[in-house]
């Protein structure tokens, strides 16, 4: 039974994450690209790529921009939680084995204890997060129950993976939840406020072309 | 027992929200509001709605949130997910108290001074969202009062304070005629077609505030620019219609204006000091009309007179020797990018110059802003307490010596008045123009 479901999740399930994940992006971008064209032809008119560089480039780098100065440590465990939470299951020895076991295709791997001290980073990150919801009280009031929830869905692969690269307790079920909870992420990004991974670019960069070309302000 | 914030008292009620809401229900409001979703709510909604993660960092950005003892009531987010997310995850089914709250909302506690744009890492224009609600009160009919007045006086008269067309005329006229007092032979020349600049100002100039087409006149005269003004239609360039929603008004107020500039043939327009007039023909009046940027050259008074003391087409008799410290607008600076210039200028005509911090782009709004005074009495004191972050700001320029606040911009004089004289300020209030006035050989 449990290795049915072990094949399960890790055969044809992978494909189905991939797929929605991939298609779905893909809808979001199109439908998103076409209800602005209907109705938001300002986006278009006004949007600068100079501007938006401009505006990306400072959002994108650690404390350039005076809110990031006013929030020290939501600025560090931002960066770091959003680079590790990237890098390592891309890079995870495990995880590009498995590419080079099904296609003969891989490239560098980080070494495992990095990729474990990153894992943590991820897991530490998420209990910040989860902490400003509870003890600010203005992130407390904006918190509603589907914010635990992503934070959850988040926070879930990397509790799992840790669980089962140190093959504590009951680690080959909790295998099957690391694979699971990681497809699940996957597929819940374009749909859910994860696609905040998906239009950051453009929010931002239409912000900074306004800001830029129009205003000739900064906007960080 | 819960302690209730000054912010929530409200002594005088305001008929245009009490009386519009009388006259609806819930079926006529879900209609109105699912048809505006369906017209007007297009990406730019529903990416915002969606991405933001409620991180809660806009929050520092708001003067509301920071005056009001950090309520989360008041932060940029807390206003979407009280005023707009219910309308949305609603379809628009919301009741009648609920619109009348939003509209409290969207138009009292939001100055739509995009100080959050700043702050929101994603960069979700906030302020566009709180003019999206203000929209959909419009089309409800449940818009406060006062600003309503105005909006009514630029549908009927075309200007923001019901100033009848010889009014208008009498007032330059009397306004040349003191004039020449001070200098003989000065002109303000009325529909003087060819003329090089067009000058514009608000409403509220010849109403209350004649005396800055006097100074207008003499910084024009003694500058030996070619200007004019028209008899007609147009002279106003103020737009209150952009705050209370009403876009289809935004459109025909800028047509009129820029039309007026262009029967006079007239090179550029340059407006006098105010910053959502400014906003309006700068970057959101063209909009409505087709245009990307304005049809013709439009420039502040900020820009003009940094144009003036660069050519060194005025000339400074004696620089204003009393300590000044500089507002920056919101819409002329965070919209306009004119912070330089404007202290180029105060470098050139004041001795003494402190800043106040913070400063430029993240200066802290008025409070009046935004259409937020115009809403009127009702919300005066509401104005006044959620202005405190802001009266501290002066009181920390005014320990380094500030005794004059110069405020490019007619909102915030106004705003600043009200601000330096409930928090007990020792501060005098000044257009950029009053100063150089005062400083210029004539």
């Amino acid at each position: 039974m449990m290795h049915e479901i072990f094949s399960f999740v890790r055969g044809p399930m992978v494909w189905i994450a991939f797929t929605v994940f991939t298609v779905g992006s893909l809808y979001r971008f199109i439908s998103m690209w076409r209800l602005a064209k209907k109705k938001d032809s300002v986006v278009f008119n006004y949007f600068s790529f100079f501007y938006a560089l401009r505006s990306i480039g400072h959002w994108i780098f650690p404390f350039a921009g005076v809110n990031m100065r006013k929030h020290p440590a939501m600025t560090v465990v931002a960066f770091l939680f959003h680079i590790c939470l990237f890098v390592v299951p891309i890079f995870l020895s495990a995880h590009v084995i498995m590419f080079k076991e099904s296609w003969n295709i891989s490239w560098r791997w980080l070494p495992d204890p990095a990729a474990d001290i990153m894992v943590m980073i991820v897991i530490v990150c998420c209990l910040f997060f989860w902490g400003r919801r509870i003890f600010l009280k203005e992130v407390r009031y904006l918190t509603s129950v589907s914010d635990y929830l992503i934070l959850a869905a988040v926070a879930a692969p990397f509790i799992s993976g840790l669980w089962a690269y140190h093959q504590w307790t009951a680690f080959s079920a909790v295998m099957i939840v690391h694979i699971i909870s990681g497809e699940i992420l996957l597929m819940i990004i374009p749909f859910t406020k994860l696609s905040h991974m998906l239009f950051f670019p453009f929010t931002r960069g239409y912000m900074g072309s306004e800001f830029g070309a129009v205003r000739h302000a900064k906007d960080w | 027992m819960t302690k209730q914030s000054p912010a929530n008292i409200a002594t005088i009620p305001d008929e245009g929200i009490d009386k519009g809401g009388q006259r609806l229900t819930t079926d006529q409001i879900t209609r109105v509001i699912s048809r505006h979703l369906e017209e007007e709510g297009g990406a730019r909604l529903k990416i915002y709605m969606e991405t933001c993660v409620h991180c809660g960092l806009c929050s520092d950005a708001c003067h509301f949130y920071l005056s009001n003892d950090h309520d989360p009531k008041f932060s940029p987010a807390g206003k979407v997910k009280q005023a707009l997310a219910p309308i949305i995850r609603k379809k628009g089914r919301v009741s009648v108290d609920f619109i009348k709250k939003a509209s409290e909302i969207a138009f009292t506690e939001c100055n739509l001074c995009r100080r959050c744009v700043m702050y929101c890492p994603f960069g979700i224009n906030i302020a566009y969202l709180m003019l999206f609600i203000r929209r959909i009160c419009h089309k409800l009919g449940v818009v406060p009062q006062y600003i309503q007045d105005t909006a009514h006086s630029h549908s009927a008269t075309m200007n923001q304070m019901w100033v009848k067309e010889d009014e208008w005329i009498d007032t330059l006229h009397w306004q040349e005629d003191e004039a020449r007092d001070e200098i003989e032979n000065l002109r303000i020349p009325l529909e003087k077609e060819g003329a090089d600049i067009f000058y514009s100002v608000i409403g509220p100039e010849p109403k209350f505030r004649a005396q800055l087409i006097y100074q207008a006149a003499v910084i024009m005269n003694a500058a030996g620019m070619d200007w004019t003004m028209p008899a007609t239609s147009g002279w106003d360039n103020s737009d209150m219609c952009m705050y209370t929603g009403d876009e289809e008004m935004v459109a025909r107020l800028k047509k009129v204006h820029f039309e007026a500039a262009m029967r006079l043939k007239t090179k550029r327009i340059v407006m006098g000091e105010c910053g959502h007039a400014f906003r309006s023909v700068h970057d959101v009046g063209n909009r409505y009309l087709g245009w990307k940027m304005s049809p013709l050259s439009v420039i502040h008074a900020i820009e003009f007179y940094y144009e003036l003391f660069r050519d060194r087409k005025l000339r400074v008799r004696q620089k204003y020797s009393i300590p000044v410290t500089l507002h920056d607008p919101c819409n002329v600076v965070r919209g306009g990018g004119l912070h330089e210039l404007a202290r180029y200028v105060i470098h050139e005509t004041c001795s003494r110059f402190v800043e106040m911090h913070p400063n430029r782009e993240h200066n802290y709004c008025c409070g009046a802003g935004g259409g937020v005074i115009n809403c009127g009495p009702p919300y005066t004191k509401k104005r006044e307490s959620s202005s405190k972050v802001k009266a501290d700001q002066l009181a920390d320029a005014m320990a380094r010596g500030a005794k004059v606040i110069i405020a490019p911009c007619h909102n915030c004089h106004s705003g600043l008045e009200d601000t330096v004289k409930h928090y007990g300020l020792d501060m005098e209030i000044k257009f950029l123009g009053d100063i150089i006035y005062e400083c210029i050989y004539k």
